[in-house]
């Protein structure tokens, strides 16, 4: 492997990474405050990449400059967060959290499986591609390599604003202080007068919105295709378990891992590619149970 | 007889008559058959609380360990075949048991979830051995050295089928009552308990773990054989999620429900792909909610409740 492939490799997993980071802190987040794995996220991802084709489709053809496909990238994820996650979380979730645990899983199941054939009905079957976003920053020589300015530095940039975005909104603003007040303990907050409804709701529909964030970044990068939702599920899972379920900062590590790991697979073994993320998960959480970063729960008698 | 008795052997008798009737039915039911013992494999752990997100992984395990010894052996004999699937998939259970009985809920879930995509991409990525996304052909195998038709073959599936899912069904039953079966049920109240007891919490749920990939891996091989064809979506996790959802659409937590959720199941599943081809997930996945939000005991729990207004009916002078 000379050097030339392993800048390639970098440059593959940092651009991947991001991607896998904004859908990963989604989840987490949600998991973090709510406690619930939310298995319809990956739906949020690929609804997020399906709008985003449509917009930037539709906006292009109508004869607009093709500069608007970047504010629409959040115009789309905002759509689907607002759109699709808030009345998932306001009419459903909400009956479900005094269920067991299990019955939330499967209830977060039904709604992916749900929104798969909401897909399938909207958008069909053939694949999309709509790469304007990427092409448009041109390319750029790093290291003797050619790489898209969009994957090498709009992507890595843009998931270090939201790291520190998210970092900020939490610490800094009153909504943020509440979204934590409520992780800590919910019934202390509830009896100080926090709305711990209205809480969820807001963290769902930020939680959605950065999954569907990383589908409209993503969309630029890859063909929009049936599936893509299961497969991303799985594999944010993969970084959020890594890090700590409900860990931010180190989803952002989790993700460069597995990122990296994928890319130098995809290079070295390509029949592995598949498997390294799943195979790094195994192997911290084998070691560290409760993830990289997170903190071992003490036992309730 | 009370009317709670009479109904179900009712139903048992139709199931065996209908394949005389019509033949067609004979190998939806055959699959219906295979499901429902890979979802008893669910119910199993659903009594320890636990949901398994990729148990289709012995379900595929099993099936594809049936398809090598089959083109191993040119054709293959299909006792031998059921065995060392059911081997296989203990084998692996055992492996992958150690490790996940050391997590509950969503990691024990999701954990699992990681391994079945592992050997689905392993499927998928070794195509000179696994024939990739086309998967694997299984010729019909001969039954103890006698090589028979489609149709005869099809027929004692079924029937075997039947006889041997009866047993199972009766074998799951029992241990769900023995001491062990007791004690998973305890993983779910109170865990910590059950340790105070001196019972190690781990080891409990690792022999229902294993009996569960057993009984999955049982479902997987006769599904092998039933279809003819084996491919690496076996081992996809929606289809574990499939059999988690007939698990609570039978009624979570019992045998009976097992079949009765695969039998309606691959009935829907049949008809809705027919005539529905674009929304039977959708069609289901409202199913389920309905099933969670308002009847959490599944079919078998909405049969119960309609015979006790029955029952109270009678009981009236």
């Amino acid at each position: 492997m000379n050097a030339q492939l392993v800048a390639l490799a970098i440059f593959d997993g940092v651009a991947y990474a991001a991607l896998v980071f904004m859908v990963a802190v989604g989840l987490t987040l949600i998991f973090g405050v709510m406690r619930i794995l939310n298995v319809a996220h990956g739906s949020f991802y690929a609804i997020g990449a399906y709008l985003t084709v449509t917009l930037v489709g539709g906006v292009i053809a109508a004869g607009f400059s093709p500069w608007l496909a970047y504010p629409l990238l959040f115009v789309a994820a905002a759509l689907v967060g607002l759109v699709v996650g808030g009345p998932i979380e306001k009419y459903l979730l909400k009956r479900i959290y005094v269920k067991e645990e299990a019955l939330q899983l499967l209830v977060t199941f039904a709604v992916f499986m749900i929104l798969e054939d909401v897909q399938r009905i909207l958008w069909g079957t053939q694949p999309y591609f709509q790469a304007d976003a990427l092409q448009l920053l041109g390319n750029i020589q790093v290291f003797g390599v050619y790489y898209t300015a969009y994957q090498l530095i709009l992507l890595p940039v843009v998931a270090v604003l939201v790291l520190i975005g998210l970092r900020l909104f939490l610490r800094r603003t009153l909504t943020g202080k509440l979204i934590l007040a409520v992780t800590e303990d919910r019934e202390a907050a509830t009896s100080i007068g926090i709305d711990a409804d209205k809480v969820f709701l807001v963290t769902f529909v930020v939680g959605a919105t950065l999954g569907a964030f990383g589908g409209a970044l993503a969309s630029a990068t890859t063909s929009v295709l049936p599936g893509m939702g299961a497969d991303m599920i799985v594999l944010s899972f993969a970084v959020a378990a890594t890090a700590g379920l409900g860990q931010i900062e180190g989803a952002a590590i989790a993700a460069l891992l597995i990122g990296l790991g994928r890319s130098f697979a995809l290079y070295l073994m390509p029949e592995l590619e598949v498997l390294v993320p799943y195979l790094i998960m195994l192997l911290v959480l084998l070691v560290r149970p409760e993830g990289l970063f997170g903190t071992a729960k003490t036992r309730k008698i | 007889m009370t009317l709670r008795r009479v109904v179900p052997l009712l139903l048992l008798v139709l199931i065996v008559l209908l394949p005389v009737i019509a033949p067609w039915s004979k190998i939806v039911l055959t699959l219906a058959l295979a499901k429902g013992l890979a979802v008893l494999g669910i119910v199993v752990l659903l009594q320890a609380g636990q949901v398994s997100f990729g148990h289709a992984l012995f379900f595929a395990v099993s099936a594809y360990a049936a398809a090598f010894l089959g083109q191993a052996f040119a054709g293959g004999e299909l006792i031998s075949m059921l065995l060392i699937g059911v081997a296989a998939s203990l084998v692996i259970g055992l492996l992958v048991g150690l490790f996940v009985v050391r997590y509950r809920y969503i990691f024990f879930g999701m954990l699992n979830l990681a391994f079945s995509m592992i050997f689905y991409s392993i499927l998928e990525k070794f195509y000179y051995l696994t024939g990739g996304a086309d998967g694997m052909q299984v010729a019909r195998p001969s039954v103890l050295g006698i090589e028979m038709e489609r149709d005869p073959f099809e027929t004692l599936l079924f029937y075997g089928g039947m006889v041997l899912a009866i047993l199972v069904a009766y074998g799951v039953h029992r241990f769900l009552q023995s001491p062990l079966g007791n004690m998973m049920k305890t993983i779910k109240t109170n865990e910590t308990r059950l340790e105070y007891l001196g019972v190690s919490a781990r080891s409990t749920l690792l022999a229902g773990y294993v009996l569960s990939a057993l009984l999955c891996g049982l479902g997987g091989s006769i599904m092998a054989v039933a279809q003819g064809i084996v491919t690496p979506e076996y081992a996809y996790w929606i289809r574990s999620g499939e059999l988690v959802f007939i698990a609570i659409l039978g009624g979570a937590g019992s045998v009976s429900g097992a079949f009765v959720g695969a039998l309606v199941y691959e009935v829907v599943r049949t008809y809705a792909a027919a005539f529905a081809a674009d929304y039977w997930q959708m069609i289901l996945g409202f199913f389920l909610l309905g099933i969670i939000l308002y009847a959490s005991r599944g079919l078998v729990g909405l049969y119960d409740s309609v015979l006790q207004r029955f029952e109270r009916k009678e009981d009236r002078p």
